[in-house]
C-alpha cells in the first residue's frame, strides 16, 4: 500500500526580551542556577505577574510577519499541573484567545518550488524551570532561571507531507523570527524547540490517521530523523495489522528512535481557566499599525526582490535571503561595489567557502562587508584581475591589510593594462622561449590555440599575475601569428 | 488610651498628650494580658513595634509627622511582611517569612503607622467564623461563647477588645464586613482594584480585596486614603486618583436615596437583626434620606456562583504550596508524589482541602462549562442587578449578616456556614464597595448595618456611615472586656 505522511508542528520560540514575561528578572542564558529567579518566578505567596509589553510586541510582529489575523483581545489562561520545576503549579499560557490568529508560512522545497503551510494560531506563554537529575545523589535539583522566560508557541495546521517539508517549515519559522529579531533562534540553547505531530494514512484517504506527538525536538536534523523513524514505525505497525495509539513520544537522538512517554489515557487534565491576576490584552489598531509599519523586510519578500530587482537567480536569491545576517552582509557588499551579481558570486563563493572551512557564521566573518565590497569593486573596475582578487581576499581574511586597496598597493597587484608594458613582457618571453616558438610555428593552425597557454602563463608569471589576461591573450596571438 | 478611636489617638499624639512609644507599650501590655483568652493575634511583634514607635516619635520631634504617624494597628496574617512570619492561618505557612512587604504594608509603613503584629484568621481566608485557623479559634470579645466571624476574625476581635485601634483585613466574600458586624466595629471592603493585592496571600484573586477595620467610618476613611491607589505590581489595581476620603464625611444626607433590596429582608433573617436594621433606616430618614424598596433578582444565585468561582481560583492559587520551595514539607518523602501528597495533606486544613477539591472538580474537563462558565455568566447578571439598582438609588442598605454572631462549634455543616454570607458575597462578585457599621444588638450580640455603593463610591459610603455614627452611639459601645483598663 502507498502511505502518505501528515505532519503538524508546534514550535516554541523563546522571545528575545531582556526580562521575563511576567517579572523583571533577567532572561540571560547560562547564569548560576537560581540567580535569575525573583519572587514572582519562584511563585512566592502573594506576588503577582505583570505582563512584559516587549513580549506582546514581539508576538504581534510575528503575527504580522506571517500575515496572520491579530485579534483585538487575547486572554491569558492558567494551565494547571504539578511539577517541581513549575513553581506556581500552573503555567500561564493562552488557551482560548491567543494573541496571533490564523496565518501562513511559505516554505521552499529542494526543487525550488514553494508551498504554503497554514498556521492555526500562535500564543504567548511562560517557560518552566529545569529539573537537574544528575549530581544530586538520587535527589533532583531545580534551576528556576528559565522559569518565566517568554515563549511564543506557533501551532501549524497538519499541512506538511514529509520530513523534508517539516524541516523546511522549521527553517522558515527560524528565518522569520531571526529576521524580526524577536528570537536569537539558538536551538542548542533551547531558544527554539518543537513538538511534532505525525500520522500516516493510505494515499488518497481523506481522514487523518491516529497521530503520535513527539515532544521537545531541538534541531532541524532531529526533526527529520524523528519523523523518518516515526513514519516507518507507524507504517510497519499498520501493515502488520496493528493500530497506532494516540500518545506522546520522546525522540532519542543517541539511538535514533522514538519511545512512548505517556498515552492519551494518562494525559493530564489541565483545568484551563482565565488567569484572574492578568487583564485581557487589548491591542488598539494604532499599536498594531505602528508595528506593521516598522516591520523589517521578511525573507519571502527579500527573496522576491533579489530576483526581480537585482536579477539574481532563484537559487542565489534563496541562499542569500535564508538568514537575516546573510542577506544584510550581501546587501552591504552589493551597496559598496554596485554590482549585485558580482556581490552574490563573491559572497556565495570565496566568502562562504572560507567561512565553511573555518566553521564561522557570517556575522563573525574576518572580512567585513565593506572590505569585500571594495574588493569586488576593484574586480569590477578591472583594477585587479580574478587571480589577484583571490590573493587580496586571502590577505584580508588573514588580517594583512586594512582594505582591498591597501593590499593591492602593498602587494603590487594592480592589473597592468598598459599595452606597451605588456608587449615588452611578451617580447621578452618570446625571446626566451625559442623552442616553444618553433613548436608553435610548426603546429597546425587549429592546434595553436592550446599551445598559446604556455606563453600566457609565462607572461602572467613575469607580471606577477598583474597583467590583464585578456590583453595578454590577444597581444600574444597577434605577435606569435606574425612570426608564422 | 485603648478606648480612643484612631482619629482621637492621632489628635492626642499631635497634642503631645502621650508618645507613640507610650501608646504602643500600653497596647502591647493589653495584648499580653487579654489576648491569651481572645486569641486574636497569631504573632505579636513588640520589638519591631517599639522600634517603629520610636521612629515615629523621632519623626514627630523633627516636625515630620503625617496624619497617621505613630498610630498603632495590626495586620491580618495574610499580608506579607518582611522578617515577620506570614502564615495565612495555615500550618502550611507556619514557617514562612516573606522577603517582601505587601504594597498595603509598604504604604502603611511609609505613613508611619506602627504594626503590633499579625492577626488570626480562617486558614487562607476560607471561613466565616475563624474556626478554620491552624492557630485556634478566636473568641468574640462580646461573648466568649460566640465566634468573631471570619475570615478576618482576629482583626475584628482585636479592635473590639481594645487591643489595637485599627486593623487591616481582607474580604473575598464578606471577610471584613461580617466579622466587623459580629464584633460591633466598622469595616470597609473597597471596590475591587482600589487597593493593591500585591503581597496579599491569594485566596480567590478576582474577589480578594483589602480594607480597613476600625471603630469608626472616619478612622476607615483615614486608613483607606493611605492604602488605596494604583500599583504597577498588581495589574488588576485601577489607575484612578485617590480622593481625600475624609473630605466629604460631614456632607449632609438630605436627599440621599436609599434602596432596600427586598431579597435582603427575606426568609432566614433573624427578627432582632431585622428590627435593628429597620431602626437604623429610620435614623437615615430622620437625616433627610428617602427610602424605597429595590430588587436584586439574582441574589439567590450568589452563593452557588461564589462557591464555584472562589474555589476554582483557590484550587489553582494554592497549587504552589507543594513542599518544594517554601512552606510545610513532610518528613522524609520517599518520592515526588509522596512529597506532594503528604506535604499538602499535613499542611492544609479540612475546609481548605474541601475548597481545593470543589475547585479542581468544577474546572475539570467536562464540568468547566456547566460550572465555571455558567458561574461567570451569573456573576455578570449579579453585577448588572447592582448597576441597575444604582441607576435608581445612591446606596443600598441591609443587614451585613442574617444573624448575630453564632456560638463556637454551632455550624458543623459547611453549607450552613456558607449561607452565613448571603448578604455579603454578591458584593464581591459585583466588585462594588461595602461597609458594615454597628447598628444595635440582637440577643446581646452586635448587629451590623451594611451599606453598599457603586464602583469607587467609597467616599460616599464613608460619608453615609459617618453621618449615622454622628447621629447614633452604637459604634461607641464596648464589650466589658474592652472597658476594663489595666
Amino acid at each position: 500500500m502507498q502511505w502518505e505522511t501528515v505532519i503538524g508542528l508546534e514550535v516554541h520560540v523563546q522571545l528575545a526580551t531582556r526580562s521575563k514575561i511576567f517579572s523583571g528578572a533577567s532572561t540571560a542564558f547560562g547564569a548560576e542556577p537560581n540567580s535569575q529567579a525573583c519572587a514572582v518566578d519562584l511563585g512566592m505567596p502573594g506576588v503577582l505577574p505583570v505582563l512584559n509589553e516587549a513580549a506582546v510586541a514581539m508576538a504581534v510582529q510575528f503575527g504580522l510577519g506571517i500575515h496572520a489575523e491579530i485579534p483585538e483581545v487575547s486572554v491569558f489562561d492558567r494551565k494547571n499541573y504539578f511539577y517541581p520545576d513549575l513553581p506556581k503549579g500552573y503555567q500561564t499560557s493562552q488557551m482560548y484567545h491567543p494573541i496571533v490568529g490564523p496565518g501562513e508560512v511559505e516554505i521552499t522545497l529542494d526543487d525550488g518550488s514553494t508551498k504554503a503551510i497554514r498556521v492555526h494560531h500562535a500564543h504567548l506563554e511562560e517557560d518552566a524551570g529545569k529539573s537537574l537529575h544528575e549530581d544530586f545523589h538520587g535527589m533532583t535539583g531545580i534551576d528556576l532561571n528559565r522559569a518565566g522566560t517568554p515563549l511564543l508557541e506557533i501551532v501549524s495546521e497538519p499541512d506538511m507531507r514529509s520530513a523534508k517539508e517539516a524541516a523546511a517549515y522549521l527553517k522558515a519559522i527560524h528565518s522569520i523570527v531571526t529576521y524580526l529579531g524577536i528570537s536569537d533562534g539558538n536551538m542548542a540553547e533551547g531558544s527554539m524547540r518543537c513538538d511534532v505531530n505525525v500520522s500516516v494514512r493510505p494515499k488518497g484517504q481523506e481522514a487523518f490517521g491516529t497521530r503520535a506527538e513527539i515532544k521537545n525536538v531541538n534541531s532541524f536534523r532531529f526533526v527529520e530523523r524523528a519523523i523518518a523513524f516515526e513514519v516507518e514505525r507507524q507504517i510497519e505497525l499498520l501493515e502488520d495489522g496493528g493500530e497506532v495509539v494516540q500518545e506522546t513520544r520522546l525522540f532519542d537522538p543517541e539511538r535514533d528512535e522514538t519511545r512512548s512517554m505517556r498515552t492519551k489515557e494518562q494525559a493530564n487534565d489541565y483545568r484551563y481557566f482565565p488567569c484572574p491576576d492578568l487583564l485581557p490584552v487589548v491591542l488598539d489598531r494604532a499599536y498594531v499599525d505602528h508595528l506593521r509599519d516598522n516591520l523589517p523586510e521578511l525573507p519571502a519578500d527579500k527573496r522576491a526582490r533579489f530576483q526581480e530587482a537585482l536579477g539574481l537567480s532563484a537559487y542565489d536569491a534563496g541562499v542569500l535571503s535564508a538568514s537575516r545576517d546573510m542577506a544584510e552582509f550581501f546587501e552591504a557588499v552589493k551597496d559598496v561595489c554596485g554590482d549585485a551579481k558580482l556581490a552574490a558570486n563573491w559572497v556565495q563563493g570565496e566568502l562562504s567557502g572560507a567561512l565553511n572551512r573555518e566553521g564561522l557564521p557570517i556575522q563573525d566573518s574576518p572580512v567585513s562587508a565593506q572590505q569585500l565590497g571594495e574588493l569586488v569593486a576593484r574586480v569590477k573596475d578591472e583594477t585587479i584581475n580574478g587571480k589577484a582578487a583571490k590573493q587580496v581576499f586571502q590577505a584580508l581574511w588573514n588580517g594583512e591589510g586594512e582594505s582591498a586597496d591597501a593590499v593591492i598597493e602593498a602587494k603590487g597587484l594592480k592589473q597592468v593594462t598598459d599595452t606597451g608594458a605588456i608587449e615588452a613582457m611578451i617580447d621578452q618571453v618570446i625571446a626566451d622561449s625559442p623552442a616553444q616558438v618553433a613548436q608553435y610555428r610548426d603546429a597546425e593552425p587549429d592546434k595553436r590555440g592550446k599551445m598559446i597557454g604556455y606563453f600566457v602563463g609565462q607572461v602572467m608569471k613575469a607580471s606577477r599575475g598583474t597583467a590583464n589576461p585578456q590583453q595578454v591573450n590577444a597581444l600574444l596571438k597577434e605577435k606569435l601569428d606574425a612570426l608564422c | 488610651m485603648h478606648d480612643k478611636t484612631l482619629t482621637e489617638l492621632a489628635a492626642s499624639l499631635a497634642a503631645g498628650e502621650f508618645s507613640s512609644r507610650e501608646l504602643t507599650e500600653s497596647l502591647l501590655a493589653r495584648i499580653e494580658r487579654l489576648d491569651g483568652e481572645i486569641n486574636s493575634f497569631i504573632t505579636v511583634t513588640p520589638e519591631q513595634a517599639l522600634a517603629a514607635a520610636d521612629a515615629a516619635d523621632a519623626a514627630r520631634a523633627r516636625g515630620e509627622a503625617g496624619p497617621l504617624t505613630g498610630l498603632p494597628l495590626a495586620l491580618k496574617d495574610i499580608f506579607c511582611t518582611t522578617g515577620v512570619k506570614t502564615s495565612a492561618g495555615s500550618r502550611m505557612l507556619d514557617n514562612f517569612v516573606a522577603p517582601y512587604d505587601a504594597t498595603v504594608v509598604e504604604k502603611l509603613n511609609a505613613a508611619g503607622t506602627v504594626s503590633l503584629g499579625k492577626t488570626n484568621m480562617d486558614e487562607f481566608a476560607m471561613g466565616s467564623s475563624n474556626e478554620n485557623s491552624f492557630f485556634g479559634p478566636v473568641k468574640n470579645p462580646w461573648d466568649g461563647a460566640a465566634v468573631p466571624g471570619g475570615s478576618s476574625g482576629g482583626s475584628a476581635a482585636a479592635v473590639a477588645a481594645g487591643l489595637v485601634p485599627a486593623t487591616m483585613g481582607t474580604d473575598t466574600g464578606g471577610s471584613i464586613r461580617q466579622p466587623a458586624a459580629f464584633c460591633g466595629i466598622t469595616g470597609l471592603k473597597p471596590t475591587y482594584g482600589r487597593v493593591s493585592r500585591y503581597g496579599i496571600i491569594a485566596y480567590a484573586s478576582s474577589l480578594d480585596q483589602a480594607g480597613p477595620m476600625a471603630r469608626t467610618a472616619e478612622d476607615c476613611a483615614h486608613l483607606l486614603g493611605a492604602i488605596a491607589g494604583h500599583d504597577l505590581r498588581d495589574s488588576t489595581s485601577v489607575a484612578r486618583g485617590v480622593p481625600d476620603y475624609t473630605a466629604e464625611l460631614d456632607a449632609p444626607l438630605a436627599g440621599l436615596k436609599i434602596g432596600l433590596p427586598k431579597e435582603y429582608f427575606g426568609e432566614g433573617l433573624d427578627p432582632e437583626v431585622e428590627s435593628a436594621v429597620r431602626e437604623a433606616i429610620r435614623v437615615y430618614e430622620s437625616l433627610g434620606a428617602t427610602v424605597r424598596e429595590v430588587s436584586l433578582p439574582h441574589t439567590h444565585f450568589a452563593i452557588p456562583a461564589y462557591y464555584v468561582i472562589a474555589p476554582a481560583e483557590a484550587s489553582s492559587n494554592l497549587a504552589r504550596y507543594d513542599g518544594v520551595r517554601f512552606g510545610h514539607r513532610c518528613e522524609a518523602p520517599t518520592d515526588l508524589t509522596d512529597l506532594y501528597l503528604r506535604s499538602r495533606a499535613e499542611g492544609f486544613g479540612e475546609e481548605v482541602k474541601r475548597r481545593i477539591l470543589m475547585g479542581t472538580h468544577t474546572l475539570s474537563e467536562g464540568f468547566f462549562d456547566a460550572y465555571y462558565k455558567k458561574a461567570q455568566q451569573v456573576r455578570r447578571l449579579i453585577r448588572q442587578d447592582f448597576l441597575d439598582a444604582f441607576d435608581e438609588v445612591d446606596v443600598l442598605m441591609g443587614p451585613a449578616s442574617p444573624t448575630p454572631a453564632f456560638d463556637l462549634g454551632a455550624k458543623k455543616d459547611p453549607v450552613s456556614m456558607y449561607l452565613q454570607d448571603i448578604y455579603t458575597i454578591a458584593i464581591n462578585l459585583a466588585g462594588i464597595p461595602g461597609i458594615s457599621v454597628p447598628a444595635g444588638f440582637a440577643g446581646g450580640r452586635p448587629v451590623g448595618l451594611q451599606i453598599l455603593g457603586t464602583h469607587f463610591a467609597e467616599a460616599r459610603l464613608l460619608n453615609v456611615a459617618h453621618q449615622f455614627q454622628q447621629a447614633t452611639g452604637w459604634h461607641l459601645r464596648r464589650p466589658a472586656l474592652a472597658e476594663e483598663s489595666l
